[in-house]
C-alpha cells in the first residue's frame, strides 16, 4: 500500500490557479523532490500533501495517518529548553526516553545545549533541535518544506544519511529544494513545471 | 502500515500539550503578570475617580470586579494562539495523529490556569480594596472561577478564528464580547446577590452550567477555527 498518493490534484490561491493535474505514488523506499522555482507552488503542494490545506485545492489525497511534515517554521517554542521542546512536541510523535532524546540531540552537534532555551541558540542550531525530530519520531512518511536551508555542510550531510537510512527501513520522503538532486538514482524528481497552469 | 504505530493515549497527549504551554506561559512571567496588573491599576484607580465614599464603592463593587476581570480575561486570551500559530506549532497539531480539539484543550487548560484561575485567587484582595463585603468574597471567587473557564473557552475561540489575521484583536472582541455578556451578568448577579445576603447559588449554577456546557461544545469549535485559520 503506498504511504501517499495523489490524483490529479490542482491548487488554487486566491483568483490565481498554481498547479493542476498533479498525480503522485509515493511507496515505501521512494524519495521525491519537488521542483520548481520560487512561487511555483512547492509548499502548496506539501502542504496539501501533508494534509494541512484543503481550501482551493481539488483532487484526491490519501495519505498515512502518521505523518512528519517539518515546515519553514521550526515549531519550537524560544523560552523553552530543547529538551522541553522534544518531550512535548505539538505533533506528539516523539515516544521516545529522555536518554534517546539527549542522544539524538548529541548526534546533532547539540550536546550541552539540551538545557539551554531555544532562543539562545543560533538560527543553525534550531534548525538541528528541529531536525532531531527525525531520529525520535516513528512516521513513515516525511514531508520536508526546504530542509537544508540553514544547514551547513556537516548538517546536510546528516541530513542526506538521515533520509537514505530512513528510506532504506521502509519509509518514503518527499521534499522541496532548490539544490540539485542529492540521491542520484534514489530520487525521483517531480519537476512542477510541468504542471504549471 | 500505520496501524503498528505505537500512539500515546489521549490522556498523555493532552497532558505533554498542557505541559508546554504551562512551562512556556511560567518562562515568561511579564505575560502572566500583565492582566493582574492591569486588574491592581484599574482597582486603584477606580475609588479615585469615583471618590472615597466606601458606601457607594462597596455597591458597585460586584460589577466593576467582573468587568474588569472581564476585559483582562479578553486581553490575554486574544493572544492565546498567536506564538503557536507564528512558530509553526498550530500546523504540527493539525497534523498529529490525535484529535486536535483534544491536544488544544491541553494549551487552553494551561492557560486558563495561568490567567483565569490566577485572577480568580487574588480577586478576593482586589475586593477588599473596593470595600467588597466579606459576604461577597467568596462568591467572588467561586463565581470568578467558573466564569473564567467560559470567558477563556470564548475567547480561545476567537483567538483561533483571528489568529491569522493581521491585527486581528478588534475583531475578535467584536466577535466575542456578545458570547461574554451572559457570563457577566450571571457572575455579577451572584456576587450582588451574596452582598445583599440572597441566594447566589441559582446564578452560581447557572454559571457552572455554561462552564461544563462550554467545555463539552467549544473544543469542537476551537479545532475547526484552527483548521480554517491555518487554511490559507
Amino acid at each position: 500500500m503506498p504511504l501517499l498518493t495523489a490524483q490529479d490534484v490542482a491548487i488554487e490561491r486566491g483568483e490565481r490557479r498554481l498547479l493542476s493535474g498533479v498525480d503522485l505514488t509515493v511507496e515505501a523506499g521512494d524519495i521525491w523532490q519537488l521542483v520548481g522555482a520560487n512561487g511555483v507552488g512547492k509548499t502548496s503542494l506539501l502542504r496539501a500533501l501533508a494534509g494541512l490545506a484543503q481550501l482551493g485545492v481539488s483532487g484526491q489525497i490519501a495519505h498515512a495517518q502518521t505523518r512528519l511534515y517539518l515546515g519553514h517554521a521550526p515549531a519550537l517554542k524560544k523560552n523553552l529548553s530543547a529538551l522541553d521542546n522534544l518531550r512535548c512536541h505539538p505533533a506528539s510523535d516523539i515516544l521516545a526516553s529522555d536518554d534517546m532524546i539527549f542522544s539524538a540531540l548529541a548526534s546533532l552537534n547539540l550536546a550541552g545545549y539540551e538545557e539551554r532555551p531555544v532562543g539562545s541558540l543560533s538560527a543553525g542550531q534550531q534548525r538541528r533541535v528541529a531536525l532531531t525530530r527525525l531520529l525520535l519520531s516513528q512516521a513513515p512518511l516525511w514531508l520536508l518544506d526546504e530542509p537544508f536551508t540553514a544547514l551547513d555542510v556537516s548538517g546536510c550531510e546528516w541530513l542526506d544519511t538521515q533520509i537514505r537510512s530512513h528510506v532504506s527501513s521502509g519509509g518514503a520522503v518527499v521534499y522541496t529544494s532548490h539544490q540539485p538532486s542529492r540521491f542520484g538514482s534514489l530520487q525521483q524528481d517531480v519537476d512542477l513545471v510541468r504542471y504549471v497552469c | 502500515m500505520s496501524a503498528d504505530i505505537p500512539l500515546l493515549s489521549l490522556r498523555e497527549a493532552f497532558s505533554r500539550q498542557f505541559r508546554r504551554h504551562f512551562k512556556a506561559l511560567m518562562g515568561s512571567p511579564a505575560d502572566m503578570a500583565n492582566p493582574l496588573l492591569f486588574f491592581f491599576m484599574v482597582v486603584t484607580l477606580f475609588p479615585l475617580g469615583l471618590g472615597p465614599d466606601p458606601e457607594r464603592l462597596s455597591a458597585m463593587a460586584p460589577g466593576l470586579l467582573w468587568v474588569v476581570a472581564l476585559l483582562s480575561s479578553l486581553m490575554v486570551s486574544s493572544k492565546l494562539f498567536g506564538s503557536d500559530y507564528e512558530d509553526g506549532s498550530l500546523e504540527q497539531l493539525a497534523i498529529a495523529p490525535y484529535p486536535l480539539s483534544i491536544l488544544v484543550m491541553g494549551e487552553v487548560a494551561a492557560h486558563w490556569l495561568a490567567t483565569g484561575f490566577l485572577l480568580a485567587a487574588v480577586s478576593p484582595l482586589f475586593g477588599i480594596m473596593l470595600g467588597l463585603p466579606a459576604a461577597g468574597l467568596g462568591v467572588l471567587f467561586y463565581s470568578l472561577v467558573l466564569g473564567t473557564i467560559c470567558l477563556t473557552l470564548i475567547g480561545a475561540i476567537g483567538s483561533a478564528l483571528t489568529v491569522s489575521i493581521r491585527r486581528g484583536g478588534l475583531l475578535m472582541s467584536l466577535l466575542i464580547i456578545p458570547l461574554n455578556v451572559p457570563v457577566l451578568i450571571f457572575g455579577t448577579t451572584a456576587v450582588s446577590e451574596a452582598v445583599i445576603g440572597g441566594n447566589p447559588q441559582t446564578w452560581l449554577t447557572l454559571l457552572g452550567g455554561l462552564a461544563m456546557g462550554s467545555l463539552a461544545l467549544v473544543p469542537l469549535a476551537i479545532s475547526a477555527a484552527l483548521r480554517v485559520s491555518l487554511d490559507n
